[in-house]
């Protein structure tokens, strides 16, 4: 308050300790400061740790295979960027640069990210504003499939995607050994979490908006075109985020899907680079690969986490 | 083009044919959804039910293969009877395993989310900034990623984790770096002899604590962002201690918003592929092996896909009632706060 008299030192460090001002407000003692700051410390050390750990073994310029003594300070003896040089010409034994794995990965997250917007938006708009016949039980119908794992349909889908195939001149053409394969995989469990999401959004648009457009002159149809579509931009941009994140590091389908190098995605190559296959890999490489493939999700869903990470109800994304 | 004028004019038929047309919009919206996934979600998942009575196997892959023989229900009783062959398979084991997983993981999860959300929302706490856009990170990093850091972070010669341990014991206890060459990936014995887990679930469980708990910070602040200031001022004149406005105000009220985010949290941890897969591969003998790892292995490995076309049968059922449970649980208890 300013135009009361400004505490002395002595009446400050009362209030810190016993938690109490004249004027009313109410900080914390400084104990619990001090035990709230020790707290929030520690998990914050937690936190960084891996991160820490992650970041400097890309960097060490040591060029060592194992990491014999702990280290986490990426600037400690000087940064290196050879791990990154060596991850970029070829990660893995398999002749693939990471510029075709990440197209590869690129390819097949932009896809099904713009698909399930596409395909999903008029689904959600119908169980959001539309009233007919069964809009219930399609809605179940939706929900089922999002409350299952993307593992859960795999094997249909390996066996049915096995059996088309084409052979155009010599050369075989399987759609279960494809990158389209793996797509329309992804698809069909990344489908109904947009479709989901989106309703969820749509929802929270006001009705008025469309019925004053019909009043005004539009169809039903052109008022979704013209008035709730351009208003649902965020969320189809957090949904094509979503789907686009989930793909980008998409394991099971792929690696269960693809035979041919060539179609192999970042997560697959990083895959063989850790744990039981991983005797040979330097870890300043498979540390180098982690943040490659990580850096630019994480960035982004820094930027956009605040518009949707707490209200994120059941169905997520699946993995 | 519908017009206004076009509405009021008596042509009767014309207008019956319209009404026809109108009631069809609806689903001209559903139609492209619904085609794609009557395509490639609906239409398989059917499939796999026919697949799972049958013996489809890797000679029925090609495309001019004869079909599989039907089996009746052996895929599913062999699934449950554990007559699948595979080594130190054990499907109620297996089972109580992944529940256990779920709750110890969410249990955790909430409770750590909650206390580090009230402790950050103390008024007057310094650096408040600073610790919400670090705690952030363990949402923003891809869990996958993640989960093979900590794979190699386990190691238990080249682990960070070891290695961290051995600095903290070396400072405050003296002890010497062999104390922590601790296997926490492949150890097969149990590291409390009567409790039937072993170190790599503690592996796993820390991992995922880890990856868990900011998610629930972020739900409880918002919660708690949103209790009225003056209910805790009334109850201090009324001489209510700190810990008796935790459990009498705060806790109630964030309650509506914890529980459909623990639900979520149940729903994820109980079909938690990739930490699983990546960081302990279900073992030492599949003692952290959960339902989807093992349906994943019987396709990948195993190349069943009769018997995972059943497995993933029972997983449909399994996580059915484990939503329809915990959803009348937490409608119950809501019905009984109101």
């Amino acid at each position: 308050m300013p135009n009361q008299n400004k505490p002395t030192f002595f009446t400050r460090i009362r209030w810190y300790f016993t938690g109490r001002s004249s004027t009313g407000e109410r900080g914390i003692s400084m104990w619990s400061q001090l035990l709230s700051q020790l707290f929030l410390l520690l998990v914050a050390t937690t936190v960084i740790y891996p991160i820490l750990w992650v970041v400097s073994m890309s960097f060490d310029p040591r060029d060592i295979s194992r990491p014999t003594e702990l280290r986490l300070n990426p600037f400690q003896g000087g940064l290196s960027l050879k791990a990154y040089q060596d991850v970029i010409k070829q990660p893995t034994a398999n002749p693939v640069s990471l510029g075709q794995l990440m197209f590869n990965s690129f390819r097949l997250a932009t896809i099904t990210g713009i698909a399930s917007i596409i395909v999903g938006i008029f689904a959600s708009y119908a169980f959001s504003r539309l009233r007919f016949v069964g809009r219930e039980v399609l809605m179940v119908a939706v929900l089922t499939v999002l409350m299952l794992p993307a593992i859960a349909t795999l094997p249909a889908l390996f066996v049915l995607l096995n059996k088309v195939q084409i052979t155009i001149g010599g050369t075989v053409f399987n759609l279960r050994n494809s990158l389209l394969g793996v797509g329309l995989a992804v698809l069909s469990g990344s489908l109904p979490f947009a479709i989901w999401n989106m309703k969820g959004y749509l929802d929270t648009i006001p009705k008025e908006l469309e019925e004053a457009a019909l009043i005004d002159g539009c169809t039903p149809n052109s008022a979704f075109l013209l008035v709730t579509l351009p208003l649902s931009t965020p969320v189809l941009a957090v949904t094509f985020f979503l789907g686009f994140m989930s793909t980008w590091t998409e394991f099971a389908t792929s690696w269960l899907f693809l035979t041919n190098p060539k179609d192999f995605t970042l997560m697959m190559a990083l895959y063989n680079m850790v744990g039981q296959y991983s005797n040979t890999t330097p870890w300043s490489h498979f540390a180098a690969m982690s943040i490659l493939i990580a850096l630019p999700v994480t960035i982004v869903y820094l930027f956009v986490q605040r518009y949707f990470v707490g209200g994120l109800a059941i169905g997520g994304v699946k993995g | 083009m519908a017009t206004l004028s076009k509405d009021i004019s008596p042509q009767q038929p014309k207008r019956a044919g319209r009404k026809f047309w109108r009631s069809l919009n609806p689903y001209l919206y559903l139609l492209p959804a619904f085609t794609v996934m009557g395509v490639i979600t609906y239409y398989p998942m059917l499939y796999q039910v026919w697949m799972s009575f049958t013996d489809y196997g890797l000679k029925n892959l090609r495309f001019d293969a004869p079909l599989p023989n039907y089996v009746g229900l052996t895929n599913y009783i062999n699934i449950i009877t554990n007559g699948l062959g595979l080594s130190y398979y054990d499907f109620l084991r297996e089972l109580s395993f992944n529940l256990f997983w779920t709750f110890s993981n969410v249990i955790i999860h909430v409770a750590l989310g909650i206390l580090i959300a009230v402790i950050l929302n103390r008024q007057g706490l310094w650096f408040k900034g600073f610790y919400r856009a670090l705690y952030i990170l363990p949402i923003v990093v891809p869990q996958i990623i993640v989960a093979n850091i900590f794979r190699n972070m386990f190691d238990a010669d080249y682990g960070a984790i070891n290695q961290g341990l051995a600095i903290l014991g070396k400072v405050f206890f003296g002890l010497g770096p062999n104390v922590f060459h601790i296997d926490w990936i492949n150890q097969i014995d149990y590291p409390v002899s009567w409790i039937p887990l072993t170190l790599s679930y503690y592996a796993l469980l820390i991992t995922n604590v880890w990856l868990g708990w900011p998610f629930m910070t972020i739900v409880a602040s918002g919660a708690l962002q949103s209790i009225p200031k003056d209910l805790y001022e009334a109850a201090r004149i009324d001489g209510a201690s700190e810990s008796q406005q935790f459990w009498k105000i705060t806790l109630p009220l964030i309650r509506p918003a914890m529980v459909p985010a623990a639900v979520y949290g149940i729903v994820m941890t109980f079909n938690l592929f990739s930490l699983i897969y990546f960081l302990s591969g279900g073992g030492p003998l599949r003692q952290t092996e959960i339902l989807v790892t093992t349906a994943y292995r019987l396709i990948n490995e195993q190349r069943l896909y009769g018997v995972a076309a059943a497995f993933c049968v029972y997983i449909f059922f399994i996580l059915l009632a484990l939503t329809l449970i915990t959803n009348a649980i937490t409608r119950a208890t809501e019905s009984y706060d109101a």
